[in-house]
């Protein structure tokens, strides 16, 4: 039985190839026949870890220190999991959404972004993850100039500009790391990395972690977010919002929890204040910004806040990466219902605003009621994916007696109401009667449906994903 | 000092050049150039602590390889994308 | 799965279905719309009906699901939770009917039913809700489904009643979950027990469950209207009227009422809550919700607001019952939770009638209604006695019990509270029978949207269910001391946490 790790890599560069070479906009069912397969790959994958625990693939055969070794635990398994659903469902809905422009690079690209998202998930030494991380890099900026305007030109700018400066220190570090211990293996690290480690290794940690931080735009670092997410096509929002950020932060987390363990013990308070600080601010942006697409990006800045207040909890209880890794799940889909959700509203009425949905609501109920799902789940409501990891949050907080967390936790729900309702609201009103509607294909409804839908069915059942986290803890 | 460690200085220094000229408001042009000469001493970082006792670390030239190749294809993304806001501004 | 397993699931089933399936039923398919609705009704009237016999019989009905390590959703459909849910079932089948007349030719019914169906869900997995994290989950439920009832008018003065409505109550439901959490935190989430389950934490987290058991009052007394909480319901009477009497009888206020019993009968005890102190500023609080609410009551013109403030303070009888140390207080304040039900929501039927009508809202409005809708008027009348607490109604049936309570428990203030609330009562109410009965009638009404034909009043619609609400308003009354009347039950309940107790 051939392992599928490595198809998992191989195969959306294949298809990403291919669907280049068949010409622009034609890619689309090429894109979701190979992310159907990398699906299935994805929960055979998940399956064996359950069974067997981590897996290792040395590519090619060569393993560490010369090779490159792939390795997959619970951590990793999940991330792949979320990474193919949620992509393939977006694939379905952008091939509606581009059905009429003709998008010249945004199949290619979705299959180098997800080969680099693989890639990222089971990459087990340090420079190879700065290769998987300027590849995630390259294809997102790719796919946020698509679309050709000036507002996407320069909001990929902004973002490939300060995601390479973030790319170099994050060399920087590698490379002092390689300079003291002569090794990047994560598992070879390990073991080696201690708290008397010298002032260079010290100084590779900040780096490293600073450059993750501003990759996934946490507070003060989160100023090229919402112009990218919001100027984007909506199908490559999603991606980013659900997908991409999630990347960076997975990273930081396997970090922290493996070859940076001993450093960690004040940076955990640093991190939850910003965290804090991204909620707060946020969730201000959101209730006030014009657009909708703006208004999610916004939101997805407050909510990238919740997942670094995990970080001082992690040392003192297991359900803190729980709570962490659950939030990071439910928000990727709910994120990714609430951007096609904006995406269809845009398409049906031709404008952004907020203020423009009333009356075009009531003509795309399922549309509405997807963005309701998604928005139960941001605010942490039941039943919900978002509400579990909510849960498992304040109680990890309780436990550790660190009242100020739990605070932080409820308001963000309360702030993050508000901004849902902003939306919800415009479907009640008396609708005015001029109002311009396109229809729209169903199996858009359906997609941002689906995505929500998961969101939500997830906050009935947070068992299993659990016992996949809980496997393995490898470096 | 070994000349490793002063080829790791000027990196550093390179480095830190590199990264300002980024932050710093400016031209973009400046900005991606910025962007080169701090890839650069990164690399210059890691070749000049790939000396060891009895010969070449092959392993950090092989790192150094692969972060020119990525750097180049950055800076092509980064010059086409700089291009098309120009020409978006007209 | 057994039976037992899958009747609850059963009864969520019977209205979340159709309600389901209404959202998606286009707006002018009203027979479909109406069959779904009623088959639905009937269909949840005879699963509670089983589960009453069977429960009477002592039979276990359950139903359990892992959520997360140590946390499970569980249903169990126990002597508590079939009070309310007989009340819901049997109340909702006659909101329906009143919102199929009251509605007629109004636009978005489609939605309006089909959030209709999930509150009464939601208020079904409420009360069968086995610990405290299911009764969270569906209580956030009832929250977000009834948000669309209060604002289905879409007017800025609707969107601005929901939005209030909204502020209170996801605000409670936050100092809920801490409440939850924290608990879980300190002893895990046990099932309710009769007794409580906190009792085996003893004194030593005295202090945090002290605070916790305000947070979770705080969190349910949003719903319930305790004072300074209740600010939400005047402001919700922006909603149609069957949503006014579905809010006020049935879901959201007896969802907070259901949950303070919950609370201090089967996560605490009443016992352990006596030992924490608890008991006696909960009665201090309710007795104040009681007092405010009748006065607030006395100075509102509209006819809805004046309704609302009642339910302020009535609400808070209920509250008062648990607060009182003893099974008698006990009864009286679970027979209440009927008692209430049934009196309310006929008043808000008539006013509703009124209003749809003659147009009539306001107090001022209503002289010589009684001469033109003299049936509506009856109703009326028979469930403001009742408010009153005048004999042979069920409203004298829970004072006599609440009164003997606080006797009972040593608490006698709180039969002036008792006493003071009735004499308002009878202030705000009997102005309105003066000049529904008394006063000559108008020249012409505000607005007769609904002719008089011959005897008939209004659309049958319209007029039959307060009918029977009142009726069972006299009925419960007449036959308390019958097997199967309200008490009765209320009595099955208390014996249950109790323990034995002599009458």
């Amino acid at each position: 039985m051939t392992d599928p790790l490595p198809w998992l890599i191989v195969l959306p560069l294949a298809w990403g190839a291919l669907a280049f070479l068949l010409g622009p906009g034609r890619g689309g069912a090429l894109a979701i026949a190979g992310l159907a397969v990398q699906t299935g790959l994805a929960l055979i994958l998940a399956g064996q870890v359950l069974a067997t625990g981590v897996r290792v693939h040395p590519v090619g055969g060569w393993g560490a220190p010369l090779g490159i070794d792939l390795a997959v635990d619970g951590l990793s398994a999940v991330m792949l999991l979320l990474t193919q659903g949620v992509a393939l469902v977006l694939a379905i809905y952008a091939r509606s959404y581009f059905a009429g422009a003709r998008p010249e690079g945004f199949w290619p690209l979705l299959g180098f972004l997800l080969a680099a998202l693989n890639a990222l998930f089971v990459s087990a030494d340090l420079f190879n993850l700065y290769v998987t991380l300027e590849l995630l890099t390259l294809a997102a900026v790719g796919l946020v100039a698509q679309g050709g305007g000036a507002a996407q030109a320069s909001a990929a700018l902004r973002y490939l500009l300060v995601s390479l400066a973030a790319s170099g220190v994050y060399l920087l570090g590698v490379a002092l790391i390689y300079a003291t211990y002569g090794t990047v293996s994560l598992a070879t690290l390990a073991p080696l990395i201690n708290g008397d480690a010298p002032l260079a290794v010290w100084l590779a940690t900040g780096l490293v972690g600073v450059a993750l931080l501003a990759k996934t735009a946490l507070f003060p670092f989160h100023f090229w977010l919402p112009p990218a997410h919001g100027a984007a096509a909506a199908p490559v929002s999603a991606l980013l919002s659900a997908l991409v950020v999630k990347a960076s932060f997975y990273l930081l987390l396997r970090l922290w929890l493996g070859v940076f363990a001993p450093f960690t013990v004040a940076a955990g308070w640093v991190l939850a204040g910003l965290g804090a600080a991204a909620i707060l601010w946020g969730s201000w942006q959101a209730i006030h910004a014009r657009r909708i697409k703006l208004l999610v990006a916004w939101s997805t800045v407050a909510q990238l806040g919740y997942l670094f207040l995990i970080f001082p909890l992690l040392g003192s209880t297991a359900l803190a990466l729980q709570a962490g890794i659950m939030q990071a799940v439910s928000h990727g889909l709910a994120k990714a219902a609430m951007f096609a959700a904006a995406g269809i509203f845009l398409k049906a009425t031709g404008r952004d605003e907020v203020d423009s949905l009333a009356g075009v609501a009531g003509r795309l109920p399922l549309t509405l009621f997807a963005f309701a799902l998604a928005g139960v789940t941001l605010m942490g409501l039941p039943p919900s994916g978002g509400f579990l990891a909510k849960w498992l949050l304040i109680d990890a907080a309780l436990e550790a007696r660190l009242w100020p967390l739990a605070a932080v936790v409820i308001s963000g729900g309360l702030l993050a109401a508000v901004y849902v309702f902003r939306v919800l609201r415009q479907a009640f009103l008396l609708a005015p009667d001029d109002s311009h509607f396109h229809p729209v294909p169903r199996s858009m409804e359906w997609a941002a449906f689906a995505l929500a839908a998961a969101s939500v069915a997830l906050g009935l059942r947070g068992v299993e994903l659990l016992q996949l986290l809980a496997v393995g803890r490898v470096t | 000092m070994t000349p490793g460690l002063l080829y790791a200085l000027a990196g550093v220094a390179l480095f830190v050049l590199g990264l300002g000229a980024m932050l710093l408001p400016g031209p973009v042009l400046r900005r991606i150039l910025g962007f080169n000469v701090m890839g650069s001493g990164a690399f210059l970082v890691l070749v000049g602590l790939a000396q060891r006792a009895g010969g070449v670390d092959p392993v950090p030239q092989a790192m150094v390889l692969t972060g020119i190749v990525v750097a180049l294809a950055a800076t092509a993304l980064a010059l086409a994308l700089a291009r098309r806001q120009e020409q978006a501004d007209d | 799965m057994t039976l037992h397993e899958a009747l609850p699931l059963a009864v969520l089933a019977s209205s979340l279905v159709p309600g389901l399936i209404i959202f998606a039923l286009p707006e002018t398919w009203v027979g479909v719309r109406t069959a779904l609705n009623l088959l639905g009704a009937f269909l949840k009237l005879a699963l509670v009906g089983v589960l009453l016999a069977g429960v009477s019989a002592g039979q276990d009905y359950g139903f359990r699901h892992e959520v997360l390590p140590g946390l499970e959703l569980v249903f169990k459909a126990d002597a508590l939770a079939l009070l309310y849910m007989a009340l819901s079932t049997v109340l909702w089948l006659f909101t329906t009917l009143y919102a199929i007349g009251y509605l007629e030719g109004s636009p978005h019914r489609s939605r309006f039913f089909g959030f209709f169906s999930l509150c009464v869900t939601a208020t079904m997995g409420i009360a069968m809700a086995g610990n405290l994290f299911t009764f969270f989950m569906f209580y956030e439920l009832l929250t977000l489904a009834t948000f669309p009832l209060v604002v289905h008018r879409g007017t800025p003065q609707a969107m601005k009643g929901g939005m209030i409505y909204l502020a209170y109550t996801l605000g409670g439901g936050a100092l809920l979950l801490v409440g939850i959490v924290w608990l879980h935190a300190l002893a895990g989430t046990a099932d309710f027990t009769h007794g409580g389950y906190l009792a085996a934490l003893g004194e030593a987290h005295a202090g945090a469950l002290q605070i916790a058991f305000l947070l979770l009052i705080a969190g349910v007394g949003v719903k319930a209207a305790i004072v300074p909480l209740h600010g939400w319901l005047p402001q919700a009477m922006v909603a149609p009227a069957p949503v006014s009497a579905l809010l006020h009888a049935v879901a959201v206020v007896k969802a907070g009422a259901f949950g303070v019993v919950r609370i201090v009968y089967e996560v605490y005890g009443a016992g352990f809550a006596e030992f924490l102190e608890l008991l006696a500023p909960l009665a201090v609080v309710a007795s104040v919700t009681i007092v405010w609410g009748s006065w607030r009551a006395l100075f509102q013109d509209d006819l809805k607001k004046r309704l609302a403030y009642s339910t302020v303070s009535q609400v808070s009888y209920i509250v008062l019952g648990v607060a009182l140390f003893g099974p008698v207080g006990a009864i009286g304040g679970l027979v209440h939770l009927v008692h209430q039900g049934i009196m309310k929501i006929t008043l808000f039927f008539c006013a509703g009638n009124y209003a749809e009508t003659l147009g009539i809202h306001k107090v001022s409005q209503m002289d010589g209604a009684g001469r033109r809708m003299p049936l509506t008027t009856l109703a009326f009348s028979i469930a403001a006695l009742g408010m009153m607490g005048a004999p042979l109604t069920a409203g004298a049936v829970s004072k006599a019990w609440l009164m003997d309570g606080a006797q009972a428990a040593g608490m006698g203030w709180a039969i002036w509270v008792l006493w003071t609330s009735s004499l308002l009562n009878a202030v705000y109410f009997l102005p309105i029978l003066w000049r529904a009965w008394r006063q000559p009638a108008p020249a012409a009404w505000p607005e007769e949207h609904i002719p008089a034909q011959g005897r008939r009043e209004t659309a049958w619609l319209l007029l039959l269910p307060p009918l029977f609400t009142a009726a069972a308003v006299l009925v419960a009354g007449l036959y308390a001391g019958e097997s199967w009347s309200p008490l009765a039950w209320a009595q099955i309940i208390a014996e249950r946490e109790y323990g034995s107790w002599a009458p």
